[in-house]
């Protein structure tokens, strides 16, 4: 029962993801052709608001429902791998025009082909872990 | 209220239930980043057996698994709920026009009928743009440690300057394949 909450979530993002169109291939090149609005607004009010809570979290330090402080922990800094795996990624984003949420969105909508997709993404995933150590990061 | 949940939803809305999304993820003792099931499901298919990344306790992650089911829920609820018969997105005229100089028909879906019919996974050129797409984006995800939901909203929103960087590189991959690699395709 601990995890029906995730199961909401995860659905209504499911649901606003398809709602919004955020799942369309069309979207997101509307979005790298610079000729529509739409995906920008939705992750720049995302991003947004929800910058503003996080900083409303650190500074009244908000506990989760465990009652844990809710902790914010920086990234590693580097460079190169997130440019290199960002561009990778962006190449991918862009062909498929899904990003891995969406993927599974997708085949739930119906649109078996996102399966292929997926199990791709995963095989993608596995590859990198295979040569993981061989990159520079 | 009906006419609301059957019309699509504006990118502002999108926008404030992502936050809340995020939000509640917080609140729940977790964080939003959705690529981390990519590797947890290798990891449950024995991946870590031989390779020392996918080797982890990936039950810590049961609760992003669920989080992936709900989404095909979602997704299955939206498609037989709560959808018009039969829609089409109101895209730019500047983008169905440039598609068509590629190649595509005009929309009569959310998603092109030349990529994602079922049929385009039995030929060639339709197999291996699903197929390299999935490995780029899984590989890319991995390498740069997260994807949209972790980089762009969980990292953006906490000023790290890696996820601005990460998402940097997401838009050059989009652009080069964009106007670089789509007119050499299609």
């Amino acid at each position: 029962m601990k995890f029906i909450k995730y199961l909401i979530v995860g659905t209504l993002f499911g649901i606003v993801m398809s709602k919004s169109e955020a799942i369309s291939w069309y979207r997101i090149q509307e979005m790298f052709r610079f000729q529509s609005f739409h995906m920008y607004g939705i992750i720049g009010v995302a991003v947004f608001s929800s910058a503003i809570i996080v900083a409303l979290i650190k500074k009244f330090n908000v506990h989760d429902m465990a009652g844990n402080p809710i902790l914010f922990f920086p990234k590693n800094k580097s460079t190169v791998r997130y440019l290199l795996g960002g561009i990778l990624f962006g190449l991918g984003w862009a062909l498929s025009g899904t990003c891995p949420g969406p993927m599974v969105v997708n085949i739930g909508y119906g649109f078996m082909s996102f399966g292929v997709i997926f199990i791709f993404a995963l095989f993608g995933t596995f590859l990198y872990g295979v040569v993981k150590d061989k990159l520079p990061h | 209220m009906i006419d609301f949940l059957m019309q699509p939803w504006p990118w502002w809305f999108s926008g404030l239930v992502l936050a809340f999304i995020m939000f509640s993820l917080l609140l729940f003792g977790n964080s939003f980043g959705f690529s981390a099931n990519l590797r947890t499901i290798c990891s449950i298919g024995g991946a870590g057996k031989t390779v020392k990344f996918f080797d982890f306790d990936w039950k810590k992650q049961t609760w992003n698994l669920v989080f992936l089911v709900g989404s095909i829920l979602g997704g299955f609820i939206t498609s037989e709920f709560l959808s018009l018969e039969s829609y089409t997105p109101a895209l730019s005229e500047n983008t169905i026009s440039d598609l068509q100089e590629l190649g595509f028909s005009a929309p009569n879906s959310i998603q092109p009928s030349e990529l994602f019919a079922f049929e385009a996974i039995f030929t060639l050129k339709g197999f291996f743009i699903l197929a390299i797409g999935g490995l780029l984006v899984g590989f890319g995800a991995r390498y740069a440690g997260g994807c949209t939901s972790g980089h762009a909203i969980s990292g953006l929103s906490n000023l790290q300057l890696p996820s601005l960087i990460a998402v940097v590189g997401f838009f050059i991959g989009g652009l080069i394949m964009t106007f670089g690699i789509f007119p050499l395709i299609f």
